[in-house]
């Protein structure tokens, strides 16, 4: 590796993307329009529906027996969901997935002292109180309990998804489409023909296609946060590593892409049949929980899919290193499978 | 003078098309080498496989009498058939980039001089015309200061003015000491240009020599031109070697004996009024020998 050569390449990539306007625009508004257009369109009242979690010891048998016994528990517009772990309920109840949770097994209920809805549920489970009911303790029984936290929307359930797809647009198309067009219009050849060498000139398109995905990436993410001000839980140095390695992940696969092509028009085919299916398959858009399990299989095969769900670890369920450590180690042997692959299959001409 | 860059039977075939067949030959230090040929000769794939773009399937490349290795790269400077650079480059960046990848540079200015770049160095190099795009190309081929200059059509689509110019430059390289191999279509540039040139046609060199001396070898008469016009009668039953140029409305004449050809012609009453006389050229010979018929 010749340091002046690769800084040279890298220099002159560059000065190409920041000097073209156009692009450098999409890449940095496109996101941000997507992020605000959702924003606005989630921005209003969901439907009103009470979500109460009922937990138990068989909480199946216990909320139909509880719907026997207390009112509470047939008031219409509430859905009860059974739930068979307490501590991912109660996590729900901080953050406004649920409204309210009940343990019939030890008498407690949970509201979130920061939401409406908790208030209003509290407010029926007493006002649900039949002079009878008092009397038999149908209510009184069980004990207030609550917590804090701050509602998820959907838009802070969206936002990773949207800064990892415009991070694979960018890379790519910033990256295959790039080498595609350099290769049909001779830059290449051009190249080739000086002792730069193909690692050296990889290199230097990986790296500066990462400090940009990196530095627009964060803007947009600082940006939208000023308009939107979503969620995040977990370390900002984890989401960067998730970011960094998910980049490197895909502008690898760009370059595998591009390693042979000479025909733009072929090479827009193949990055739209993979970008198309990350997109709707990755969980930009939607969980694919409840998905035909085939095409859950199939979404992991995708690097997209492994920084989606791990930045939604960090900035949704504040996840460590541990709790990402699989998505990680995944998008390592992606990134170090499609450069070695990439490499290897690469030309000049 | 001592052979710098020695290709021998050099073969290249693309799937059953054979390009290259067993070319040879050295190119002496200091000198301008012509590679000519219609198109589909074999030219280009001759130099890209000396410059160490396009592999030979068989056959040798020595440099200094060493097999051209990776080095050679930093000896040779290249001037491709069409090179594209990356947008948004002005010349000076251009040159600053291709300097950058090499461990002996020409000074810029010096460079910027001699191929006449001042006055847009700092334009993109995508708004240049021909000429001054071919200039710039030219300056980052000589950016490493080579040792060998290869040429590819370096006036192909240029101006006759920027075409003079380019020739000005490539003397000026090649008075430098530097070795230059050319390739063109231009027998007039190949004339003015090359101390040796070799004919080409279906991958093989097929007659090689300084232009002089060729054409000494192949040809012995003149040429006598006339308007058509100016024949009263058929051109063709005139007792001389006659060609007609239907579409040009010419007759050609060709002559080992000025003089007695003339005596015909006026014995004949044929007005001396449009008559031209040019010697046998580079493109006469070109034609003779890798005939008329319209190639790829």
């Amino acid at each position: 590796m010749n340091w002046h050569r690769f800084l040279a390449v890298l220099k002159a990539r560059n000065r190409e993307f920041i000097r073209d306007r156009a692009a450098l625009g999409w890449n940095i508004i496109f996101p941000i329009f997507i992020v605000a257009g959702f924003a606005f369109a989630f921005s209003g009242k969901p439907m009103d529906l009470y979500k109460v979690g009922v937990y138990g010891t068989d909480s199946v048998q216990k909320l139909a027996e509880a719907e026997k016994t207390q009112p509470f528990f047939r008031t219409d517009y509430i859905r009860f969901i059974p739930v068979s772990e307490l501590a991912p309920a109660l996590t729900k109840v901080e953050r406004h997935q649920l409204d309210m949770l009940f343990d019939l097994d030890q008498h407690y209920y949970w509201i979130n002292r920061d939401s409406p809805k908790g208030y209003m549920l509290e407010r029926i489970l007493h006002g649900a109180d039949t002079p009878a009911d008092t009397a038999n303790h149908s209510t009184g029984d069980f004990q207030r309990q609550t917590v804090s936290g701050r509602e998820i929307r959907y838009v802070d359930w969206l936002i990773p998804g949207v800064l990892a797809m415009n991070m694979m647009f960018s890379a790519l198309f910033g990256v295959g489409y790039v080498i595609v067009r350099y290769r049909k219009s001779g830059v290449l050849k051009r190249l080739q023909a000086t002792p730069v060498t193909a690692f050296e000139f990889l290199t230097a398109q990986v790296v500066s296609r990462l400090w940009l995905i990196l530095a627009i990436t964060s803007g947009v993410y600082a940006g939208a946060n000023l308009f939107i001000d979503f969620s995040m839980f977990g370390s900002y140095v984890l989401l960067l590593l998730v970011f960094t390695l998910g980049a490197i992940s895909l502008i690898s696969l760009g370059l595998l892409v591009a390693a042979r092509i000479a025909s733009e028009e072929l090479a827009g085919g193949i990055l739209n049949v993979l970008s198309w299916p990350m997109m709707f398959l990755s969980g930009v858009w939607f969980s694919l929980e409840g998905a035909n399990p085939l095409i859950q299989q199939l979404a992991l095969l995708f690097p997209l899919t492994h920084i989606i769900d791990a930045s939604r670890a960090i900035m949704i369920d504040g996840a460590g290193l541990a709790g990402i450590s699989t998505q990680l180690l995944v998008l390592t042997l992606m990134s170090g499978v499609f450069l070695l692959l990439g490499a290897a299959l690469f030309r000049w001409k | 003078m001592a052979v710098l860059l020695q290709a021998t039977h050099l073969i290249k075939r693309f799937g059953d098309v054979v390009a290259v067949n067993g070319v040879s030959f050295g190119l002496e230090a200091g000198t301008c080498f012509g590679l000519l040929g219609p198109n589909g000769a074999g030219k280009t794939t001759i130099i890209e496989m000396l410059e160490g773009i396009t592999l030979a399937d068989s056959g040798e490349i020595l440099y200094r009498n060493k097999p051209a290795g990776a080095d050679f790269r930093n000896d040779a400077g290249i001037m491709f058939q069409s090179t594209a650079l990356q947008d948004y480059m002005t010349v000076r960046e251009a040159l600053q980039m291709f300097g950058s990848f090499y461990p002996r540079t020409t000074p810029i200015d010096e460079l910027v001089d001699t191929c006449s770049l001042g006055e847009f160095l700092d334009r993109d190099s995508r708004k240049l015309s021909g000429g001054q795009r071919q200039r710039l190309l030219l300056a980052i081929a000589l950016i490493n200061n080579p040792q060998v200059v290869f040429l590819d059509e370096p006036t192909t689509g240029l101006d006759p003015q920027a075409r003079h110019n380019l020739w000005a430059l490539v003397k000026r390289i090649r008075a430098q000491g530097k070795t230059i191999l050319l390739t063109t279509h231009y027998m007039e540039e190949a004339y003015e240009l090359c101390d040796e040139i070799a004919i080409m046609d279906h991958g093989k060199i097929i007659t090689r020599g300084s232009p002089k001396t060729l054409l000494a070898e192949h040809f012995d008469e003149v040429i006598l031109q006339l308007p058509r016009t100016d024949i009263p009668g058929d051109p063709t039953e005139l007792p001389l070697p006659v060609t007609l140029h239907e579409e040009e409305e010419t007759v050609e004449i060709l002559s080992r004996d000025i003089n007695a050809t003339i005596r015909t012609l006026l014995d004949n009453d044929i007005s001396l009024a449009g008559l031209q006389i040019r010697p046998r050229t580079l493109e006469d010979l070109f034609l003779a020998l890798t005939g008329k018929g319209l190639r790829a």
